[in-house]
């Protein structure tokens, strides 16, 4: 049986990565950088209404912003416009917690075809899930890093 | 081991319908495209239905347009690339035909052109019906990613048609001919990137159309037109190489079915890509071509790259295919 390193041929690999087109890295990190930006401006500026207006403050007041963002975020991806800035932005758009909400929004939406059991709810963590399970995982490597540093030093 | 085959009959191809999305309808060929749909779910509740509906439609005006009707056609022969090929299946539960799916992804269409053509050559069948179909909210999700995820499409990514074809091919009536074709083989140059199919499947057609080329006798000044499936701008470049390095030069009269079906001004990448890319533009443009006399001899090549999600999951490479068949006016 022939496995998937007998196949690799070489020189016409390397006459692909010579000929295929590059990604712009400037225009790419350039968009990135401006709208992922302007989403952390409205996450600040949204916690300053929140802080002036409703008087929070603290993590009670990250809760809030963080809530008031999901919620943009998945109201634009219903809307069909998030998929759309992130065609533009790239990471712009995937990095803030904006891009969480989306990752989770756009499959529940797309598998509602499926049911609401086995569809929506079964598939709605597909592109989340890795996200949770890593930053659990690290969340708890870092808390035991923390403690055993704590308790030595 | 021979694998090109000639049809002493010639079986013709006597009608042909097409169906194709908004998009499409925008595209170059899209004036010529028979039914341009508006909306791309088909008034149908999801992607898979319509992409069903889409086929369906193609094949019922397919057997019209060959002043045919149902119960003539023996046999149809359809695929598409969603798992258990089931816009054909459920396309052809509407039929109380014969049906033979056929799946060898975006080459299903001269795969079964070529079977198709072999059962009518052989005296099986009078009347077969070959189709194929794809849709891009359809295969989007089965690949990649949900449509609302905000990502971004590499530069060598291509966009999945959404339409199809359908033509009846029959051993009697007025049409172009069917002389013959090359079955293809799996090929498999170690290409990974699933966001790169033009460059997984360009060896498979450089192996197809080489060996059309020697075991026919033919060289590619015997045809007005080669045509691929769905290499796409990068695909279709790599083909070239391959060729020219085996002493054929395809410059003058390839055409990739790919790269002709969007604008430019679309930004679609490569172009086209998936089962319907060929099927569609043979049926709007190519076939007129050939009724017209346009082009009179066309040697037709679509290619697929036979990958699934699985399989790219679990770390292999690309097999890709290409069936060619030869058409003559």
């Amino acid at each position: 049986m022939k496995t998937a390193k007998d196949c690799v041929n070489e020189n016409y690999l390397s006459l692909v990565s010579m000929t295929a087109p590059k990604t712009d890295e400037k225009r790419s990190l350039f968009r990135a950088f401006w709208v992922g930006g302007a989403i952390c401006s409205v996450g600040q500026g949204i916690r300053l209404i929140f802080s002036e207006v409703l008087g929070l403050s603290g993590d009670e007041l990250a809760a809030y912003v963080s809530v008031a963002l999901i919620f943009l975020g998945s109201f634009l991806t219903g809307l069909g416009v998030y998929d759309r800035i992130g065609k533009y932005a790239g990471g712009g758009s995937i990095v803030p917690i904006t891009g969480f909400a989306n990752s989770v929004v756009s499959p529940a939406m797309e598998f509602k075809t499926e049911g609401y059991v086995y569809g929506t709810a079964a598939k709605m963590f597909t592109v989340a899930g890795p996200i949770i399970v890593f930053g659990v995982a690290a969340s708890v490597l870092v808390g035991l890093i923390y403690f055993v540093i704590y308790r030595v030093f | 081991m021979k694998r090109t085959v000639f049809f002493k009959n010639a079986p013709r191809i006597v009608g042909v319908s097409s169906v194709g999305g908004p998009k499409e309808c925008a595209g170059c060929i899209g004036d010529r495209i028979e039914i341009k749909l508006s909306d791309d779910k088909f008034g149908e509740k999801s992607f898979e239905q319509a992409e069903s509906k889409i086929l369906y439609t193609a094949i019922k005006n397919a057997i019209h347009n060959a002043g045919r009707k149902e119960a003539d056609v023996d046999v149809i022969l359809a695929g598409d690339l969603l798992n258990q090929i089931i816009s054909a299946t459920f396309a052809a539960r509407n039929f109380s035909t014969g049906y033979l799916g056929l799946y060898t992804a975006c080459a299903t269409f001269t795969q079964s052109i070529l079977t198709g053509g072999a059962l009518i050559d052989g005296g099986y069948v009078k009347n077969a019906v070959c189709a194929t179909s794809s849709h891009f909210s359809s295969a989007e999700r089965q690949y990649r990613y949900p449509l609302e995820l905000g990502s971004t499409r590499p530069p060598q990514a291509q966009w999945t048609v959404t339409g199809a074809g359908a033509l009846v091919i029959s051993n009697k009536g007025k049409g172009p001919k069917v002389t013959g074709g090359t079955i293809g083989r799996v090929v498999d140059y170690g290409v990974t990137d699933v966001n790169n199919m033009g460059a997984a499947m360009a060896p498979a057609a450089a192996d197809t159309l080489y060996t059309h080329f020697i075991e026919s006798g033919k060289t590619p000044e015997n045809y007005d037109m080669i045509v691929t499936g769905d290499l796409g701008a990068l695909g279709s470049r790599l083909l070239k190489d391959l060729l020219w390095e085996k002493g054929y030069d395809v410059n003058k009269n390839h055409v990739d079915c790919g790269e002709i079906i969007y604008n430019i001004s679309e930004k679609e990448f490569q172009g086209g890509s998936g089962a319907g890319c060929s099927s569609l533009v043979f049926c709007a443009y190519l076939y007129e071509k050939l009724l017209n006399k346009k082009i009179d001899k066309m040697l037709f090549a679509a290619t697929g790259a036979l990958l699934s999600s699985v399989s790219s999951g679990q770390g292999e490479s690309i097999p890709a295919i290409a069936h060619a068949v030869s058409i003559e006016a």
